[in-house]
């Protein structure tokens, strides 16, 4: 999960602005970071060779410098954030090869959904990609907010209920990956960790068509039954009823998740989380 | 009757939080019998509790800092072992446990460790520094300190009775909101914050306005020391950005207690206009932090140089800029939102801005170093440690403030590691600098050097190894708030990052033997000079500790760095050993308003937490009974009469004069 092993465009266009800028900021840090430790010890009071000068207190170039200096600096990192925060928008196309894969993801608690609605399945806590392809991300939240985050394919989002975000990526090379959810988002956050199956182009479509046999179906009610508080250690896959199930999450028709299922009244209520631990 | 209070409240099943909670309410009941027994009650009663000297609860600040330094530390100790064992595993603290250790330690570490040192330091030194002899609205100040005090309380009553937050330090909704919390964790947080919130803003209230408008004959703006200005901008800055809070939770508490729908996922509520409003106070807030640690190192830097702040018009026009600019930037806390380029880049680059005023703070310190003389006693030590490491926080600082990299980078351990590294580096690293430096001025004798430095090596040292393994996880893709993990290349480092925190302990364990080995020598550590430091502002030249009064006489002050030119002034003229014409003195009176109101405050709390109404009116009423019984009295001052001024301020006197009259000399 390396930031600085990318294994897409996004990523490793995002990495490169962090490296950048992180030198950019070093010519700077570092001579000023040796600087106070020289000045401490050189003119220490103990020091006989260094000048004792209390009347340097005020100098219109010491001044002039000292404000140009980080005013330039961030004038550099200004233009970079400034450029990059256009190019890398999160829902800028990031165009590959073949025909885009609409995917959208909806984070659970505490699971990943990632619907396929054009190939019509769906898997929970797997993302299966190909390689190249560009990526078309719609998130939302079937309750609370996290993140959804794959390192190593870069530029990280928000789900929200009600809201739908968009993100574009693309992965180029074939192998496994992984992502996670980097906002907390109950008990069972921890294990809102999936793999992410990086798959060469012309393995897909045999993926897709295994993956549409499986017998589970995707609708309203499964969806509300998945949508309860756990945690899924399998790797379960479905068949999408109906493509539209994003959008009634989204709108919510289908309304938001429930929460812990209240053992009492009282303060102390245990996490309704089935397998919490 | 009792709500939602019965038996089940208590974590019966839960060994750590009850044995911890058993252990502290021990040490409580311990102390409370010692002071009984030894019949210190009334002193206590009398010169601490009911005391409005800015003195006596600057101290009372900062004592509640250091109390809620150990719990906070606890929690962070708690943590690093937590996420050094749960490598494929589940650890050794469960979810729901883990969950409030981390909020808990966020909410305490800011609103209870830090707001009360900086607010108790500048409570302690401001009117000195300005040569007053109180602050504006001294009652109020005792209320102010209270009511934190009872924000603090309800937080450690949460480890017993009931349980704290499980939604992070800024309680998300919709996560803290009644479907997905329905527990009482989220209201100990809001009400303790609520409470505490309010002590809060009288204080910025009252500190403002000493600044503005009590300052000694020829005190004019720009001849304040930078602790002076520094602590205006904070205030400020409390005054603008505290309402802000309490605006939010109330709207939070209206969502759960009343169901409104300002955050819900339901009818229309909108967390992002939390998100919003909980960082428009939360940006504001790291500022309200670490301008006063600024202010702190000012004072120490020119100090132990033994030179006149470098710049310091330049330093006061950083100062206000950084005040401003930091309400303009809240948006960087979530770039991650989807807000589209434009408004990313310019919150981006206006984070960035404030970078400007801070590196020029960094290099007028380092200036005034230049051709200074400079004496690495424990305060400098800690100040040389924050440049060193405050650099390092602002560089990894302003690289989250470019949003392609924060892409990458929110939430993660790395930004974990970039906060901590300001906050420690910055507000605790100046916390404890300017507890040793006016330390002595505070209680008559100096601390001792050599545990001082002890704890400077080892909490500085123990810091690196601490969160620099966390920036290094951060690149590894791990996130924050991770009660477990399966990932390999993560876990070195979590154990290194133990390790550090190891070191942090002996660090803060040095930091309490100074201050016993002190307590113990204070007769060879005495300071009977009032000038320990050889200082340059007023705060010094007045006795260790200084009379209530603080001056028999308001200085008169005739440049920048008042103190300094009275003693160089002294030199040249050979100094008149006559006797002062003493005066009569007012004085405020003490006054129980405060720890009354927060006694009500403390129940009306814990009632609203637990929903038992009865309770609550009661301690509302009696609240504002307290208040009404103050605004109606009718002798608020009392007169300390020239003899009795005389009979003080001579004790030293001639200590202090020989001083300012030999300074030359040396």
């Amino acid at each position: 999960m390396n930031l600085l092993d990318p294994q897409g465009p996004v990523a490793a266009a995002n990495s490169t602005i962090l490296v950048d800028s992180v030198f950019i900021m070093l010519v700077i840090v570092v001579p000023t970071i040796f600087a106070i430790l020289a000045f401490a010890f050189w003119f220490r009071a103990s020091n006989p060779k260094a000048r004792y000068r209390p009347e340097f207190v005020y100098s219109g170039r010491v001044e002039m410098v000292v404000w140009a200096i980080p005013a330039l600096t961030v004038i550099l990192l200004g233009g970079v954030a400034w450029i990059g925060s256009h190019q890398l928008d999160p829902a800028a196309p990031v165009p590959g090869t073949g025909s885009p894969v609409r995917i959208q993801a909806v984070s659970l608690d505490w699971k990943w959904l990632f619907i396929y609605p054009d190939q019509r399945i769906a898997t929970v806590n797997t993302l299966t990609v190909p390689a190249g392809a560009e990526l078309n991300f719609q998130l939302t939240s079937s309750s609370v907010m996290n993140t959804f985050f794959i390192p190593q394919l870069g530029s990280m989002i928000y789900t929200m209920n009600g809201m739908v975000t968009k993100l574009n990526l693309r992965a180029d090379n074939e192998g496994k990956l992984q992502g996670l959810s980097a906002h907390f988002s109950g008990d069972g956050f921890p294990d809102m960790m999936f793999d992410v199956n990086v798959i060469s182009p012309l393995a897909f479509p045999d993926w897709v068509a295994s993956t549409a046999k499986t017998d589970a179906v995707l609708n309203a009610d499964s969806y509300k039954k998945l949508m309860q508080q756990g945690i899924e250690r399998g790797r379960p896959t479905y068949r999408l009823e109906d493509p539209r199930l994003f959008d009634l999450i989204a709108t919510q028709h289908i309304p938001p998740g429930p929460g812990p299922e209240l053992a009492s009244e009282a303060g102390r209520s245990h996490s309704g989380g089935h397998d919490a631990r | 009757m009792l709500g939602k209070l019965d038996w089940s409240a208590i974590p019966f099943d839960q060994p750590i939080p009850l044995v911890a909670g058993a252990m502290v309410l021990v040490a409580i009941l311990g102390v409370l019998a010692w002071v009984v027994v030894k019949g210190h009650l009334p002193y206590l009663w009398h010169e601490w509790i009911t005391s409005v000297d800015h003195k006596r609860i600057g101290v009372m600040y900062i004592l509640l800092a250091s109390v809620m330094l150990l719990r906070g530390g606890s929690d962070a100790i708690m943590m690093r072992i937590q996420q050094a064992v749960a490598y494929q595993s589940q650890g050794y603290l469960p979810p729901e446990h883990y969950n409030q250790i981390f909020s808990a330690h966020g909410t305490i570490m800011i609103f209870f460790v830090a707001m009360p040192f900086v607010i108790g330091l500048m409570n302690l030194v401001v009117p000195l520094q300005l040569g007053v002899r109180d602050v504006a609205f001294p009652t109020l100040n005792s209320v102010g300190f209270w009511l934190t005090a009872t924000g603090a309380l309800l937080v450690n009553i949460s480890l017993v009775v009931g349980e704290f937050a499980r939604t992070g330090w800024l309680a998300f909704p919709p996560l803290s909101e009644l479907s997905y919390s329905p527990g009482v964790g989220v209201d100990y947080y809001a009400w303790s914050l609520q409470i505490s919130g309010v002590g809060t803003l009288v204080a910025g209230i009252n500190l403002v306005t000493t600044v503005l408008k009590l300052r000694t004959k020829g005190m004019n703006y720009l001849r304040m020391p930078m602790f002076c200005w520094t602590t205006l901008a904070s205030n400020l800055l409390i005054v603008a950005a505290f309402p802000i809070l309490t605006a939010t939770l109330a709207m939070l508490l209206l969502d759960r207690y009343l169901g409104f729908h300002f955050f819900t996922n339901e009818a229309g509520g909108n967390v992002m206009m939390f998100m919003n409003l909980i960082w428009a106070w939360g940006h504001p807030e790291v500022y309200i932090l670490v301008l006063p640690a600024f202010g702190i190192f000012s004072e120490v830097v020119s100090t132990f140089s033994g030179k006149a702040l470098f710049g310091y018009r330049s330093m006061v026009l950083a100062t206000m800029a950084i005040c401003v600019i930091s309400f303009m930037v809240w948006l960087h806390h979530f770039f991650t939102m989807g807000a589209g380029p434009d408004v990313n880049a310019i919150f981006g680059i206006a984070s960035m801005i404030i970078a400007v005023p801070t590196g020029v703070k960094i290099y007028n310190w380092l200036f005034t170093m230049y051709g200074g003389r400079i004496r690495l006693a424990t305060p400098m030590l800690w100040a040389v440690g924050f440049m060193v490491t405050f650099i390092i926080g602002g560089l990894t600082g302003v690289l989250v403030a470019v949003p392609p990299a924060d892409f990458m980078l929110h939430n993660s351990m790395f930004l974990v590691a970039h906060f901590h590294n300001v906050i420690i580096g910055g507000v605790l690293f100046g916390a404890f600098a300017g507890f040793e430096y006016w330390f002595p001025k505070a209680f008559g004798f100096r601390l001792d050097e050599r545990w001082g430095k002890a704890a400077f090596w080892f909490t500085f040292t123990g810091f690196y190894v601490t969160f620099m393994p966390l920036y290094i996880a951060g690149m590894l893709g791990m996130t924050r708030r991770m009660q477990h993990y399966d990932v390999a290349a993560w876990r070195p480092w979590m154990i290194i990052a133990a390790v550090g925190m190891a070191v942090l302990t002996i660090g803060v364990i040095c930091q309490i033997m100074q201050l016993v080995v002190s307590i113990r020598n204070r007769e060879a550590l005495r300071d009977r000079t009032g000038d320990p430091w050889d200082g340059r502002s007023l705060e010094w030249a007045t006795s260790s500790p200084p009379p209530v009064f603080n001056f028999a006489f308001n200085p008169d002050v005739r440049g920048e760095d008042a103190y300094w030119e009275m003693k160089a002034h002294a030199r040249q003229q050979s100094f008149a050993h006559e006797e002062p014409e003493y005066q009569d003195i007012e004085m405020p009176r003490n006054s129980p308003t405060g720890f009354v109101c927060a006694f009500f405050a403390t129940i009306m709390g814990f009632a609203l937490i637990w929903h038992i109404w009865w309770m609550v009116i009661l301690g509302g009423i009696g609240a504002f009974a307290t208040f009404v019984v103050f605004a109606w009295r009718d002798h608020d001052e009392y007169v300390i009469p020239a003899e009795e001024v005389a009979r003080i301020d001579r004790v030293n006197l001639e200590e202090r004069r020989s001083l300012v009259s030999m300074a030359g000399a040396v």
